[in-house]
């Protein structure tokens, strides 16, 4: 027990350590030295994990839900049974482990593929310090055994997310972009600390395991509002509708910011939330339903934007909104292990794609706009290949492991029979869309005629623009402090690029196998001991013809997907502009995201707006001005100017008062002694 | 008998009250106060309270109205006729509020207020109003009011000298010398008395100083004035 | 004959000053009304030593005399100075300490 509980806090604490030695030694260090030192810091936190898991596995299944508390900062009972018990407190039970394996793995190649991407770049202390930092944070809050230090890490993970979005903090673009995934994720801290107080009123205590033990003593309606309210917080997290907004601006971070944050970790915070909170939601339908039914509309309006977004970053992006509606449709409908699942395994393939992203975006000198982009598959095979890799996993393509995941997820979605099967509908819908997307990516970026870029490269010389620009808005720029780098660094012309890609694309092919239906079941069987009880996972099974007529369904719709984005954008190199003129209208929607930012200002940002201009011109000058501090003076001068009417000099007024004054206490003294 | 003396008294110490507030020249005013000062010293003889009414003649009617008659010699001064502008508002003003403090002292006194003032008194022991017995009580149980007092008499004084002295002796008023008395003036010594800064430069010219500015010091020249050898 | 009628007279005697202070317009006089008050309560204070048989009235009486005396010296004082001044004696014109 004390070797899990050991290895837990080694985990937590070591990127912690990484984050400190790069902060205070920056100066120390030179060259590539705090890449490596954060990497090895963050690979020490991997290895613990592992320790952490074969501790976790020596244990016996009944034992494996582990509370390890550092210290009780205040345990006090109050009456009926509540306890507020604010502890420095692990939990170190399957799902628990889960995540901080895939966390500290992922965020262990992403560290090995910065060291080179970063290369050039005047912050690359700061960049390493803040990525332990975030990786600090997220095990923080996947490895929180109460509510308290769950809400510190989804703090924590908000800033670490704002300080390296605005990582070159120079650029404008960054830093509003930084503001806006800041601000909608602080309404999301919003609902989720409300969504915990409306629990723990019900519940009487902030641990976990505790607080799921006593369910049953929270009102039905408080606890659907507290979990709607937690779904609030997820959704701000995840980038579900509508707080979603924020994940494609979030895309001005460097490219190793996307692939972990943006990607495999902190946007799957959400996911993680709804199913660590399994009992609460079981006991709130309500709520999962409403989660899955935002869950389902994510997914397919990301699928509509990702076809016809330009940005080879956004397309990204907004897959990854796509895939995380699947995961939460999977796990607010009671998939728990499906939802899991497919969160690592699209960890492990949206990681790649970005890191290909990357390579791409640096051939061609920061620019990111796919309409400039062509033909890079002859210069550039390493990386082509692991976007393939990459994009099969994530169409859905067996036996990468997306095609096992999703279709895991679909399956036990469609097995709840009721109005779920709509969302499993959708869901294969968007599987079709997605395989459009991602290959109408690749295609156009690597496929089609070499660019000059390309043609340079094959040449063997790495483009360079003559003078930075803003990839978004096309500003000049320079390469000091606070904007990129001057150099820019392709996989195949560095090892640790190419390491972690590689790395990366054994997982994305490999990890399926985890899970075959019927066949493999080590995820199952691991997360066992934290839903068991839950009547979803004990007893939601979709039948086998919905398992294999899923399969073969989610198979066919990848391959025609590519096959669909081939004839489009390769075969006949004009058809994606006649489709376009065809289906102007709903081009004209999906290009604009689905208006989200403008409703946003309408509903949102300009009544604030109004309301602040109202309260200063109106309120500011009528009532505080006017009848506060000039109703405050007013009252005490005019009190002061009768008083002062009094001092006329006249001395015999004066003697007059007094004796009024006189006549008065002798009266009262009358009146006192009769 | 008592009662007759008493009644006389009353009437001369109501006579010559009424008569202070009543006359326009200020001579009168101040005769009446002796009137009045002399009757309440005869109520305080019928109180047996014999030490303080010979103080009272000696020391109220002998010092303190003799002072006044200076100052009223000095002044002079019929109130002038014209009526102020607060004048006639106030006399309604008066004349209430003091009838309301008659009536609620009358009251006080007569009325249900104070019962115990009934009857003659406590017996009367010899030596009651003694200026011995006084003076026990003064060196005993009031030392703190004795001292005060005698500090309070030697701080009037003083004040009284800053007040009214001017810095030479008489001058005369017509050649416009108007002087502004500061507590400088208290402070700096008469001229000719030889202070060191004379023994330097000589006596100071008699140049009148602007107020609030230093005098000037012209060194050994007179300006062709009097100058008075301070008093 | 009882003290009541003793103190009957010193609040007419108390009653004529307080009119005379707010009637009056020479300071002297009012000053001289001022005295007519003290000595009311001279009166006033031995009726009660009187009454109660030990001297701290008188005491008290002298102290008042002694106060008066030196209250007046100093408004005297004040009256000679403002008359050296030229300024005009009569407390109606004289205002100046006002707000």
């Amino acid at each position: 027990m004390t070797d899990v509980k050991t290895f837990a806090w080694l985990t937590l604490l070591l990127p912690l350590a990484g984050t400190l030695v790069n902060a205070f030694g920056f100066k120390v260090f030179k060259g590539r030295a705090p890449g490596y030192i954060g990497t090895l810091f963050l690979a020490a936190s991997f290895g613990c994990a592992i320790a952490m898991l074969s501790a976790l596995l020596g244990l016996a299944e009944e034992e494996r839900q582990v509370r390890a508390i550092a210290w009780d900062y205040a345990v006090v009972a109050g009456g009926e049974g509540q306890t507020v018990d604010v502890q420095l407190g692990l939990l170190v039970d399957p799902l628990s482990v889960f995540m901080a394996l895939v966390v500290t793995g992922v965020s262990m190649l992403i560290h090995l593929y910065s060291i080179a991407y970063m290369d050039s770049d005047r912050g690359y202390s700061r960049f390493f310090a803040y990525l332990n930092f975030f990786v600090f944070s997220m095990l923080l809050l996947v490895l929180a055994g109460n509510f308290f230090l769950l809400i510190v890490g989804w703090a924590f993970v908000g800033a670490a997310s704002y300080l390296l979005i605005s990582f070159w903090y120079r650029r404008t673009t960054a830093t509003a972009a930084g503001i806006k995934a800041f601000v909608i994720n602080v309404l999301g801290d919003v609902g989720l600390t409300l969504g915990t107080f409306l629990i723990f009123i019900g519940t009487g205590t902030l641990d976990f395991l505790g607080s799921f033990e006593r369910v049953g003593e929270v009102g039905q309606g408080e606890l659907t509002a507290g979990c709607i309210l937690l779904l609030v917080g997820a959704f701000a997290k995840s980038a579900q509708v509508p707080l979603h907004t924020w994940l494609a601006d979030a895309m001005e971070g460097p490219t190793p910011v996307s692939a972990l944050i943006h990607a495999a970790t902190m946007v799957t915070a959400g996911v993680y939330l709804i199913a660590r909170m399994w009992p609460l939601f079981e006991e709130a339908p309500a709520a999962a339903d409403v989660g899955a039914i935002i869950g389902c509309l994510t997914l397919i309006m990301a699928a509509t934007i990702a076809l016809v977004v330009t940005d080879l970053k956004r397309v990204i992006a907004y897959s990854t909104m796509s895939q995380i509606g699947y995961m939460v449709v999977g796990v607010s409908s009671g998939a728990y292990v499906a939802g899991l699942f497919h969160l690592m395994t699209h960890a492990f393939f949206k990681a790649l794609l970005f890191m290909a992203a990357g390579s791409v975006i640096a051939a061609m000198a920061n620019v990111q706009n796919l309409d400039k982009m062509g033909g890079f598959r002859r210069s550039m095979p390493f990386t082509f290949g692991c976007m393939v890799v990459g994009g099969l996993a994530l169409a859905g393509v067996p036996p990468f492991s997306g095609f096992f995941s999703k279709d895991e997820i679909l399956a036990y979605t469609a097995a709840r029979e009721d109005w779920h099967v709509v969302l499993a509908i959708v869901g294969y819908i968007a599987a079709f869309l997605t395989a459009v997307y991602t290959f109408r990516m690749i295609f156009r970026a690597f496929l089609g005629e070499p660019v000059e870029e390309a043609r340079e490269l094959e040449a063997g010389h790495l483009a360079h623009a003559d003078v930075p620009r803003n990839p978004v808005t096309g500003e000049e720029e320079d390469t000091d402090v606070g904007f990129p780098g001057p150099e820019h660094r392709i996989a195949e012309r560095a090892m640790p690029m190419k390491l972690a890609m590689g790395l990366l694309a054994i997982g994305a092919i490999g990890a399926g196998f985890l899970q075959i239906p019927q066949v493999t079941h080590v995820v199952d069987d691991f997360l066992h001991p934290t839903f068991a009880g839950s009547r979803y996972f004990e007893e939601l099974h979709p039948s086998d013809a919905l398992t294999w007529g899923g399969m073969a369904l989610g198979a066919a719709l990848g391959i025609l997907g590519i096959l669909v984005a081939w004839s489009i954008w390769v075969r006949r190199p004009g058809t994606a502009a006649r489709m376009r003129e065809r289906f102007a209208p709903l081009y004209t929607l999906f290009s604009n995201r689905w208006y989200g930012d403008e409703i946003i200002d309408v509903l949102v940002v300009r009544p604030a707006l109004w309301f602040g201009r109202f309260a200063q011109s109106t309120f500011e000058r009528v009532v505080v001005n006017g009848l506060f501090v000039g109703g405050t003076t007013g009252l005490i001068r005019a009190g002061s100017a009768a008083v002062r009417a009094r001092q006329t000099g006249f001395l015999r007024a004066y003697a007059a008062l007094m004796l009024v004054g006189i006549a008065g206490a002798l009266l009262w003294f009358l009146i006192e002694a009769s | 008998m008592a009662e007759v003396f008493f009644f006389i008294a009353a009437i001369g110490a109501l006579g010559g009250a009424v008569g202070v507030i009543w006359n326009w020249n200020p001579f009168y005013n101040v005769l009446a106060l002796v009137v009045h000062l002399i009757s309440i010293a005869a109520l305080f003889l019928l109180l047996r309270a014999e030490f303080l009414a010979a103080a009272q003649v000696v020391v109220y009617a002998g010092a303190v109205m003799v002072l006044y008659v200076f100052v009223v010699a000095y002044i002079g001064g019929a109130e002038p006729a014209e009526i102020s502008p607060f004048g006639p508002k106030l006399r309604p003003v008066a004349i209430l509020f003091v009838g309301a403090i008659l009536v609620e002292l009358v009251i006080a006194f007569a009325g249900s207020g104070l019962k115990a003032l009934d009857g003659e008194g406590a017996g009367y022991q010899p030596g009651f109003g003694s200026p011995g017995y006084i003076g026990d009580l003064l060196l005993t149980k009031f030392l703190v009011a004795f001292e005060l007092a005698s500090l309070l008499l030697t701080i009037a004084a003083i004040g009284a000298v800053v007040l009214a002295r001017r810095r030479r002796g008489t001058v005369d008023e017509a050649a416009g010398d108007e002087q502004v008395l500061s507590v400088m003036d208290a402070l700096r010594l008469p001229p000719g008395t030889g202070s060191q800064k004379e023994a330097v430069s000589g006596l100071p010219d008699v140049h009148e100083p602007a107020p609030g500015s230093r005098p000037e010091i012209t060194t050994g020249t007179s300006a062709g004035t009097d100058r008075e050898g301070g008093w | 004959m009882s003290i009541t009628w003793y103190l009957v007279v010193s609040a007419i005697l108390f009653a004529i000053g307080a009119g005379g202070v707010l009637i009056r317009r020479n300071p002297l006089v009012i000053l001289l009304c001022l005295e007519l008050m003290l000595n009311a309560a001279n009166l006033a204070f031995i009726a009660f030593s009187r009454m109660h048989g030990n001297g701290d009235g008188q005491i008290m009486a002298i102290i008042i005399l002694v106060v008066a005396a030196c209250e007046v010296t100093v408004g005297l004082g004040v009256i000679v100075a403002m008359y050296r001044r030229r300024l005009p004696v009569d407390v109606d014109e004289l205002r100046e300490l006002h707000g």
